[in-house]
């Protein structure tokens, strides 16, 4: 059993929620509708509570001191291994939805299968997220189809959305080192089938939302799970960790 | 015949029996209770802004989780208060232009900033404590809707005020700067929150009219001195100290004595000449109206929708 893998793996998880969360709740107090403003607060308020299921057990298994928070606060860009579309720029309320749908589709699958993980920890874990992000994806296609079957804006907004995020969905399901390592050592998920569960959903949401799917060709970007990461991420830590930098050791 | 409601109205109202949405009230009860339950709710949305401001810099993910959960129940609450005044015959829409235009006002606190991660203990501790002080009161207020609003709202508040209390009771055994950082807060903050209470009884000319009809159970005055003696004694726990040097125990009233509140700040706040009153509005517009194609497409889709089911009926 390959500890270091198990490591990455989790932290891995941590980052995505704790990333897209942070990304969420750039919304709160802006949102175009007060009910929507909540629901993305919510589920901004979900991924932080995903993240520190993640990072308590990663911090577990490193030991030598370190916290949920010395893991969210006290490492560099290069370290985090989010995906590149967790990271994203908001964009308008079209881009947000569709990276929440997208990620939420991939996040449905993936806990689905990790409840049976062997690892008693992720399972766990992943069973109480798995209710929640059931919710999110019921909540974020029911808002692809209404905006792309909405008005001739909201479809046009949904169609250049498409086309910012599309290219960074290839990235979901490319296995890393370490998570080629969970599946080896039974615990983590192969991507193989979830690839294939996670197309067919969009394809049925993009077809009531009267959307079309790209190109099966599109080149796809890669890198943040290997810890190579667009120049968004630098500028997310740089605000999230100011208080962990600028007061080394402070209790908060 | 007039008289006659007004008379049954005024019974009711001295039984302590609720003013439901569909019972007779004079006009002018109705106005000022649109106009207070309105402005609560804005003060709500756009008191957002100022904590929203720290969310994604909450030092570690304990407080960020607290923080965001405490902005969004501000939403909630927004919710709530929209809701009830919709019950008096306005509509959300119609709340908000009144926002947007100016013509409607919010809770003037919200146009301090928030310079420092102790600035979202401040607002915890004292700014969400005056509110509680007034709000307390007002779940038993006469008209239902909003009082039953305030009953859901006052649990939550009182939860936020103690993780703001407990925020500044961190730093306050924190290291210089954190100390420091909480000082600052409770200077910047202290008089601004203490001036929520709103202008001096002898000032406030609805007062009167509100007492009566049981919209108001005390005067600004009797609720600014409540939280003042509250807050005195608390700020003993901190280690830190008001910044009031007029400060003290009165034996013979007792209560504290406090200094003179600066009406002028107060007033200009409120004339839209505080440090953040562009800013605030600014961004509640931005939102609103960057949020109008949502608005649209949300409203062409369940048309859509309704259409294709009526066909599909038939």
């Amino acid at each position: 059993m390959d500890k270091q893998a198990l490591i990455d793996y989790t932290l891995q998880l941590a980052d995505n929620a704790l990333i897209i969360g942070h990304r969420n709740s750039e919304w709160c107090g802006h949102g175009p509708i007060l009910e929507q403003d909540i629901a993305i607060s919510n589920i901004a308020l979900d991924y932080i509570g995903q993240a520190r299921n993640f990072y308590q057990y990663a911090a577990a298994l490193i030991g030598n001191g370190a916290t949920e928070d010395s893991l969210a606060y006290l490492r560099d860009a290069i370290d985090f291994k989010n995906c590149l579309l967790t990271e994203l720029p908001n964009g308008d309320w079209a881009q947000t939805i569709l990276r929440q749908f997208f990620f939420s589709a991939y996040q449905y699958f993936l806990y689905q299968q990790l409840q049976q993980s062997t690892d008693q920890q992720l399972a766990a874990i992943a069973e109480k997220a798995f209710k929640e992000v059931t919710y999110h994806l019921r909540w974020s296609s029911e808002w692809v189809i209404r905006l792309g079957d909405g008005t001739e804006e909201s479809r046009e907004r949904m169609l250049h959305a498409i086309e910012e995020l599309w290219s960074f969905t290839g990235e979901l399901f490319e296995a890393t080192t370490y998570e080629q390592q969970s599946v080896n050592d039974g615990y983590g998920v192969a991507f193989q089938e979830i690839q294939h569960s996670w197309m067919k959903k969009v394809g049925l949401v993009f077809e009531e939302a009267t959307l079309p799917i790209p190109a099966a060709n599109i080149w796809m970007q890669s890198g943040g799970k290997k810890g190579i990461h667009t120049e968004h991420l630098g500028f997310i830590l740089a605000e999230m960790q100011f208080l962990q930098r600028a007061y080394p050791g402070a209790e908060w | 015949m007039e008289k006659d409601f007004e008379k049954i109205f005024q019974d009711k109202i001295d039984q302590e029996i609720k003013i439901e949405p569909r019972d007779w009230m004079p006009e002018k009860y109705r106005q000022t209770l649109i106009r207070q339950i309105s402005q609560h709710a804005h003060s709500e949305i756009v008191g957002m802004l100022p904590e929203g401001n720290w969310i994604t810099r909450a030092p570690n993910l304990r407080r960020k989780a607290i923080l965001l959960a405490k902005v969004q129940d501000e939403a909630g609450h927004g919710l709530y208060l929209y809701s009830a005044a919709e019950t008096l015959g306005i509509s959300r829409d119609e709340m908000y232009e009144q926002l947007h235009s100016g013509k409607a006002k919010y809770s003037s606190i919200f146009n301090y900033p928030t310079l420092t991660w102790a600035d979202i203990g401040a607002i915890g501790w004292l700014v969400d404590g005056a509110a509680i002080m007034n709000q307390v009161p007002l779940c038993r207020t006469s008209f239902g809707p909003y009082a039953r609003a305030m009953v859901r709202i006052c649990k939550e508040e009182s939860f936020h005020q103690r993780q703001g209390f407990e925020i500044l009771l961190t730093l306050s055994k924190g290291t210089e700067a954190q100390k420091r950082m909480a000082q600052d807060a409770i200077d910047r903050w202290w008089w601004p929150s203490i001036m929520m209470f709103g202008p001096t009884d002898d000032e406030s000319p609805n007062t009167l009219q509100s007492m009566q009809w049981k919209i108001k159970r005390f005067t600004n005055d009797e609720l600014r001195q409540k939280f003042i003696d509250v807050c005195a004694e608390q700020i003993k726990v901190l280690g830190l100290v008001i910044p009031d040097k007029d400060l003290k125990w009165n034996e013979s009233t007792g209560h504290y004595d406090f200094g003179k509140i600066n009406w002028d700040e107060f007033w200009q706040v409120v004339q839209g000449n505080g440090p953040c009153n562009k800013q605030r509005l600014e961004t509640r517009k931005k939102a609103w109206e960057e949020g109008a194609w949502v608005r649209e497409a949300a409203n062409a889709y369940a048309e859509k929708r309704k259409q294709r089911q009526t066909v599909t009926a038939a």
